[in-house]
């Protein structure tokens, strides 16, 4: 429907109403001429009509008051089709341009009056069905009514109601009275589950069922009745553990106390691992060591570190002996292990009744420890096990040290897969013992030759004190053992009565023998007479001498160089060397704990650049050793080879 | 019987340990439905802790299981920047450690 659009202006003076209401206000009187005069005009126009004669202008009283400039003044109005309400500033956003447009063309129609209609076009679905229904109705009315039947018959399209002879009757039958019959049953239990089915919980299924088909196939093995116990007291310790929250948690609090430590000792750990000393390039030969963590424990403030393995198995793990050097204040001892994860607390704690001396850790059973004591006896501890307690001791069986046990060093398993440790004392024997079942068994080897100056009668009461000991890397038979009177005994283990060379080492005690671990020939001692001497052991005198300020307390080959060693004295210095560089001076000299601390022992780890040292207060501290100490020659033993025969050359002439 | 008690004894001297350790702010035990058994901070820091944590923990785990089966998570840190949030899993239970590691 669209209106015709008519834009016509149309001229209007605001002023005519046609109202019978006179005013006297000139102004308006003037108007009033004007009116009657537009009346005149317009009453000719409308071609007299006579009855509109009579009527008079009125004004009414609130009609505006205009000049009669304002009421000349021409106001256009315009007739548009538009739709007043309809909306003006529509906007639609648009995706294709990405922001908002306004929409020009509104539907402008406004719909005044709506009527439906009721009327249905015949050709139409639904005028037709209509008609079908119609058709219908007419037909079953037809069957009911007697009196009609004829008519319907004859007249099937008109359905007519015979007005006269019209009967109608209806009956009602009797309604039953309608019942509900309802049957209500209790709900199937019902129960919510929801599970995730994820890989692992598959696998952990799997697991599981594994466990399960294993368990029971060994109580079929088994005997019935000793599983079905175990089970039950398996049950019962399953809830107590539940109860028992805490105890649970003893991995993870580990894990955590590791996490927490490497937090607070972060820069150390760093160092540890990645920094390498740049100022080596430019100091020549020297380096220096870089202190790293520093381990101590509380309760072994009193004690000083008497021995120092590192663990093969697990390179981080280091085993600290604590007691005493000195003859007068001899009290308890512990046994330490520490590792490099954790350097606030050790990893495991022994007491022992008295100072330990010495230690050894079994190279391929890195959970036994072998451990001296000052009073003799030698131990055994299992690590694997929780107990404080070693599982082998000397304490009660015959054939013990009656004086301190100075080295013990593992051996190779005997011809019955025993496990056995060999050890010196101070009372110059060397013994070995053989762990068979549940306990050692001792057998001695040999006993150290009493020197010369002790008159003969009492040769059998002072004994030579024998104070360091090691056993050759390949040819495990042979043996040094250094004394207390600076001599070097070279033994074998199937000698058990003489000795096959005397070397005069020192002239005082010797306190570290070590073959090197890659030239077969070449060993090393030191002493407290400040002595470093490195010997071949096919010649009398030593290849090379060093002196060092003061007594020197031990020394170290490097597991990565066949010339490189290190030194500890007692003013706290360690000294290191590489004989490869520099034939007689140390490439680094260096302080490293505080005035007044001796240290006793040193050890390099078999991986790491690092080394640990042990003083007398008890406190371990770890060094990283810098690069130009850490030169790997290209063949081990040749390098020293060479350097051997150039000084016997020397030394010779 | 003996061995669990001394576990017992032991893992609460671990964890007197920790707490003594420079920068610890606190540490919460929390069991396997995440509710929190024992904790050195207040009640309310400990339960949107332990309701946090929680979740990050499970979904941490669940991605690393569902990677591969047979791994499984050892432990997750969170560091932000005033404090780091260490949490270790247990089959049962799980720690949460707070350290400032700065301090």
């Amino acid at each position: 429907m669209s209106v015709s659009h008519k834009v016509g202006t149309m001229k209007s003076k605001q002023a005519p109403n046609v109202n019978s209401h006179q005013k006297a206000a000139v102004a308006k009187g003037v108007k009033a001429i004007g009116k009657k005069k537009d009346e005149e005009e317009g009453l000719d126009t409308a071609e007299g009509e006579e009855w509109m004669q009579g009527k008079t202008l009125v004004k009414p009283p609130d009609q505006l008051d205009l000049t009669e400039a304002e009421l000349n003044e021409e106001i256009t109005r315009v007739l548009k089709a538009s739709n007043p309400n309809a909306p003006q500033n529509v906007v639609r956003y648009s995706f294709k341009e990405g922001c908002y447009k306004p929409i020009v063309f509104v539907d402008q129609m406004a719909i005044h009056f709506e009527l439906e209609g009721n009327l249905v076009h015949k050709e139409s679905d639904e005028g037709r069905r209509l008609m079908a229904k119609q058709a219908e109705v007419d037909d079953g009315g037809g069957v009911e009514r007697p009196d009609n039947v004829a008519i319907k018959a004859a007249k099937r399209e008109q359905k007519l109601t015979n007005q006269f002879n019209f009967n109608e009757r209806a009956s009602q039958t009797l309604n039953n009275t309608p019942r509900d019959i309802s049957c209500q049953t209790e709900p199937p239990p019902r129960a919510n589950f929801s599970a995730t089915a994820n890989q692992w919980e598959i696998y952990d299924f799997y697991v599981e069922e594994l466990q399960r088909r294993e368990k029971s196939k060994e109580k079929h093995e088994g005997q019935f009745l000793n599983k079905e116990e175990d089970k039950s007291k398996k049950k019962m310790i399953q809830a107590e553990t539940q109860n028992d929250d805490i105890s649970q948690l003893a991995k993870v609090v580990k894990i955590i106390e590791r996490m927490v430590n490497q937090n607070i000792f972060d820069d150390v750990a760093q160092d540890f691992m990645y920094f390498e000393d740049a100022s080596d390039e430019f100091r020549g030969e020297k380096g220096t060591l870089l202190p790293l963590w520093t381990f101590q424990y509380d309760k072994a403030k009193s004690l000083s570190v008497t021995a120092l393995c590192w663990n093969h198995k697990y390179n981080d793990l280091f085993a600290v002996g604590l007691g005493s050097h000195e003859f007068t204040q001899q009290g308890g001892g512990m046994l330490l292990f520490y590792t490099l994860k954790n350097p606030s607390y050790p990893e495991f704690i022994f007491n022992t009744a008295s100072g330990v001396m010495c230690l050894d850790i079994h190279e391929h059973l890195s959970y036994l420890v072998a451990v001296g004591l000052y009073d003799g006896c030698v131990a055994v501890y299992n690590l694997k096990k929780k107990t404080d307690q070693p599982i082998y001791n000397s304490r009660a069986s015959s054939g013990k040290h009656t004086s301190a046990v100075m080295q013990v060093k593992w051996q190779k398993d005997d011809l019955d897969s025993n496990h056995n440790f060999i050890s010196v004392s101070a009372d110059g024997r060397l013994v070995s013992w053989t762990l068979v079942k549940h306990e050692l068994v001792f057998t001695e080897i040999i006993k150290l030759p009493v020197i010369d100056t002790i008159p003969d009668d009492l040769k059998d009461v002072i004994p030579t004190v024998g104070t360091s000991l090691d056993f050759h890397k390949q040819k495990d038979y042979s043996f040094l053992v250094g004394t207390e009177h600076g001599k070097i005994h070279k033994g074998s283990k199937y000698y058990s009565s003489k000795f096959l060379e005397k070397y005069d080492a020192h002239f005082m005690n010797v306190t570290r023998v070590k073959w090197n671990p890659f030239h077969p020939d070449v060993f090393i001692s030191c002493g407290w007479d400040w002595m470093v001497k490195i010997w071949d052991q096919t010649m009398k005198s030593p290849v090379f001498t060093f002196e060092l300020k003061t007594s020197v307390t031990d020394v170290a080959w490097a597991p990565y160089s066949s010339t490189v060693f290190a030194a500890v004295t007692t003013d706290g210095k360690v000294h290191v060397f590489d004989l490869n560089i520099n034939k007689y001076e140390a490439l680094c000299q260096q302080k490293v704990v505080s005035k007044k601390t001796k240290l006793f022992n040193i050890e390099f780890n078999p991986v790491h650049p690092i080394i640990i040292v042990g003083d007398d207060r008890g406190h371990v501290t770890s060094l990283k050793l810098s690069p130009n100490l850490r030169k790997k020659p290209k063949v081990e033993s040749e390098v020293l080879n060479v350097h051997f025969q150039m000084s016997l050359h020397i030394s010779l002439v | 019987m003996l061995d669990i008690e001394c576990a017992g004894a032991e893992v609460e001297e671990t964890i007197k340990r920790i707490q003594s350790q420079k920068g610890v702010q606190g540490i919460i035990i929390v069991n396997a439905e995440g509710i929190p058994i024992k904790s050195t901070l207040d009640n309310s820091s400990t339960v949107q802790y332990a309701g946090n944590v929680h979740q990050l923990l499970m979904k941490a785990r669940g991605m690393v299981r569902d990677i591969d089966p047979q791994n499984d998570l050892t432990f997750l840190r969170v560091r932000s920047k005033k404090n780091e949030i260490m949490i270790a899993p247990d089959k049962d239970y799980f720690l949460i450690v707070i350290q400032n590691p700065t301090e």
